[in-house]
């Protein structure tokens, strides 16, 4: 039903969120323990990072169906 | 790529703003700068635009002016420009009237001037023979009529004579009373006809005509006999005194020249003395005869004057009576006169040198008298005692005596000899004196002779003139006559060609009417017959057209039955789907309808109408089956949610913050969750907001068609996400049409084939 695929792509949207909102976390506390001596800025980065990614792709997911594909084509005129 | 973008976004960004800080100054250099100049400049402009607007107004002003349309046309399309036309130009120009009066006026002008030209002429033409004023004037009125273009006046006037020369030319019977006369003057024969123009002519009928011209004629001779007498009286009487007065005339010449011979006699003196005083006496005697013959012949003449202007006048009386016949008689009157009266001038004359001749002889003896006594006296001056005693001197004259007789007779000689030089001398001048006064008497009698000679000859001219002209009258009265007769032979040569052709006519027009009417009577007769053959042949036919019927109606009662199964049949399978439409669920569609649709197929194979519509049903109903409408409106209202939700979600706005405004509206917007549809949709009615309310309200109503069609005008993410919806709903209206119009068509087959009781 086309009435179901726009809560299904919220709820896609809103896993890839939270993954993406995990992981880059994750990333950040990683890397700020492990290169940048537990400075804040690397989990702040890396949970930007993350929530950045997921609200691009959410945006670009809902945005899928009106986004034109275009492609080069030469040809000679005869 | 992000931070690539962000940076660049910065930088143009920050060159904005800087682009924004470096144009302010200038900006405000600009003004500045400019605001000195602006005073000027705005003057200047200020001035050039009143310029333009005056030039412009003044041009438009003068060329209004100068032409008028252009002056309409403004007037026309600016409004208040009419008063500023009237208060700088005046009132315009009034429009210019054709001129369609001219053409007009001047026919009628040409007309009247037409006839009064064909008047003129007709005067001039006015001969003695008087032509019919009607059919003159006649074709001068058709002249007019078909003239179209104004002609000038010539031409219709030399038409207009034409026409008039050709009429007089034709030969009219003279009215009957008038005789034809040489008219006396122009002007008389003009007052006849113009006295003509004005009375119509009527036609006397035949018995009046002759009537008047026996009567006519009556008094013709009437006045001819009683002018025939008085001139034969007249000239009885002036003969006769004529004839005296020529006698008395010449008796006196006569005794004119009988005395003149007495007196020549008389002069001579070689007559014996006493036989002269015989000759003396019988001289006296002479004389007194010729003045009492001279008397009588002036008493003669004068009478006979008298009587010959009597016989003038009655002549000139008979020549105004205007009798034609009496014309040879006053001829032969006017000649008589003539001669008389040239007889008389003749004698006259005669007398008269006579009576001259007399006188010189009488002067001569007078003349010769006076010398006789002169010289009687002379001799008795010389010799007074001789004288008494002259006759006795033969011998007693003494010599004394006879030498102063020779002495006085020498003298006497003498003097006679002078006496008859001087004589000679003034006999030359006498004689010329005598040959003056002669000429000057024969010129005034040849002046007589020739007056009286002119008026005789002229008088002669007259009557033969006036001779030639009654012959000349006679020969055309009876070339008249000779024409009239002809022309009363070709009246009834004319007569009879018209009588025969007449009777040519009516014999073939009775003929026709004949041929007509038989023709009739036959064609009655066909007509009844062949009636009654169409008769006989209509009613067999009819019978024939009765038994066919009865046949045809046999037939066709066992076709309907026939039809009538059929339909029960068909419609017994359309109630079969209609309730297997029945069998659908809250959420799932009904059973595919491929069963009952085959059913239907089978029923209706030789109909045409019901398999087109039974194959219309679409595939996914008949395969899948369709969803009742109570699912379908239960359907609906989620959609109607999802709907508002993304209603600012189209192809330009599909960003997240872009749903995230979109759901901030459906959740802030309040409005009426049904409304009422329009009849017309207007463009503000194609909002997402209010098509879902408009399709929510008709679907409450039960109409899922409307709130489709409202449904498929959503545009954008709220199209997208009712498209399944409508793809289910579009479905379920198709086939349920289909089904409907299958039972309305097996409901109107089986009420075509019940038959009525």
């Amino acid at each position: 039903m086309s009435e179901k695929e726009l809560g299904q792509k919220w709820d896609r949207c809103l896993a890839d969120c939270a993954v993406k909102f995990g992981t880059g976390l994750g990333l950040g506390i990683v890397f700020s323990v492990v290169f940048f001596k537990r400075r804040t800025w690397p989990i702040v980065f890396g949970t930007g990072l993350g929530l950045g990614m997921a609200y691009s792709n959410c945006q670009n997911d809902l945005r899928s169906r009106y986004v034109l594909h275009s492609k080069y084509f030469s040809f000679e005129q005869k | 790529m992000l931070r690539v973008c962000w940076k660049g976004a910065h930088a143009a960004a920050r060159q904005c703003v800087c682009g924004k800080v470096k144009a302010h100054p200038l900006q405000l250099c600009r003004r500045y700068s400019t605001a000195g100049d602006s005073g000027s400049t705005a003057g200047k402009i200020v001035a050039a635009s009143l310029l333009t607007v005056g030039g412009g107004l003044g041009g438009t002003i003068l060329y209004a002016k100068w032409d008028p349309k252009f002056r309409a046309n403004v007037e026309k399309s600016v409004p208040y420009s009419d008063q500023l036309f009237e208060m700088a130009l005046g009132p315009p120009p009034p429009p210019l009237v054709t001129l369609q009066k001219k053409p007009g006026k001047i026919e009628p002008l040409q007309i009247s001037s037409l006839s009064e030209a064909s008047k003129e002429s007709k005067q001039p033409k006015a001969k003695a023979k008087k032509s019919d004023p009607a059919p003159v004037e006649a074709p001068a009125a058709v002249e007019e009529a078909p003239a179209p273009t104004p002609q000038t006046l010539k031409e219709a006037s030399a038409e207009a004579a034409h026409i008039i020369s050709a009429i007089g030319e034709v030969p009219s019977v003279p009215a009957p009373g008038t005789s034809d006369e040489s008219p006396p003057g122009h002007t008389a024969a003009d007052e006849e006809c113009k006295d003509h123009h004005e009375p119509v002519l009527k036609e006397r009928p035949a018995e009046e005509v002759t009537a008047r011209l026996a009567q006519q004629d009556k008094a013709e001779q009437d006045a001819l006999a009683a002018l025939t007498a008085g001139l034969e009286e007249s000239l009885g009487s002036t003969a006769k005194t004529t004839l005296q007065a020529i006698g008395a005339q010449e008796a006196a010449l006569t005794a004119i020249a009988a005395h003149t011979n007495k007196l020549k006699e008389a002069m001579d003196s070689q007559t014996p003395p006493d036989e002269k005083s015989s000759q003396w006496k019988a001289l006296n005697e002479a004389l007194s005869e010729r003045t009492r013959a001279m008397e009588e012949a002036e008493e003669a003449l004068l009478k006979a004057k008298g009587e010959l202007e009597n016989l003038s006048g009655v002549i000139n009386s008979s020549k105004q009576s205007k009798i034609n016949t009496a014309r040879p008689q006053i001829l032969a009157a006017e000649e008589n006169l003539h001669s008389m009266i040239v007889d008389l001038d003749k004698v006259v004359t005669k007398v008269q040198t006579a009576q001259t001749e007399a006188k010189i002889v009488s002067q001569y003896s007078e003349l010769v008298n006076e010398a006789k006594a002169q010289f009687q006296q002379e001799l008795a001056n010389i010799t007074p005692e001789i004288q008494a005693n002259w006759k006795r001197l033969s011998g007693k004259l003494s010599a004394d005596d006879l030498n102063s007789l020779i002495a006085h007779a020498h003298r006497r000689i003498d003097q006679l000899n002078r006496e008859l030089a001087e004589q000679r001398v003034r006999e030359q001048i006498h004689i010329e004196v005598a040959l003056e006064q002669q000429k000057l008497e024969d010129q005034k009698a040849l002046e007589r002779a020739v007056v009286s000679a002119l008026e005789h000859s002229r008088e002669d001219m007259r009557l033969e003139q006036e001779k030639k002209a009654q012959e000349v009258r006679e020969v055309m009265e009876a070339e008249m006559r000779t024409q009239l007769r002809r022309q009363a032979a070709a009246h009834t040569d004319h007569l009879r060609d018209v009588l025969k052709v007449q009777e040519q006519e009516l014999r073939e027009e009775a003929q026709e009417i004949l041929n007509s009417k038989m023709m009739e009577q036959e064609t009655h007769y066909r007509r009844l017959t062949q009636e009654q053959l169409d008769t006989f042949t209509l009613d067999m036919n009819a019978a024939y057209a009765r038994l066919k019927g009865i046949e045809e109606a046999i037939d066709s009662h066992v076709i309907a039955e026939e039809e009538a199964r059929k339909a029960h049949q068909l419609w017994l399978s359309v109630e079969a789907l209609n309730y297997t439409l029945k069998s659908a669920g809250a959420d799932f569609p009904t059973e595919p309808l491929e069963g009952a649709v085959g059913v239907i197929k089978e029923n209706c194979a030789g109909n045409e109408f019901a398999q087109a519509l039974a194959t219309a049903i679409p595939e996914e109903s008949l395969s899948r089956g369709i969803y009742s409408e109570a699912s379908l409106r239960a359907r609906f209202f989620d959609i109607r949610r999802l709907a508002r939700r993304v209603a600012l979600i189209d192809e330009t706005r599909n960003s997240l913050y872009q749903y995230f405004l979109s759901y901030l509206q459906s959740v802030l917007l309040f409005e009426r969750e049904q409304v009422a549809p329009p009849a017309k949709l207007a463009p503000e009615d194609l909002d997402t907001f209010k098509l879902l309310a408009y399709a929510n309200y008709s679907i409450e109503r039960g109409d899922l068609e409307l709130a489709a069609k409202f449904v498929n005008q959503l545009r954008g993410e709220s199209q997208r996400v009712a498209q399944d919806w409508l793809k289910e709903a579009r479905l379920t209206l198709e086939t349920k049409q289909v089904i409907s119009l299958l039972s309305a068509y097996a409901n109107a087959v089986g009420l075509g084939t019940t038959q009525a009781p």
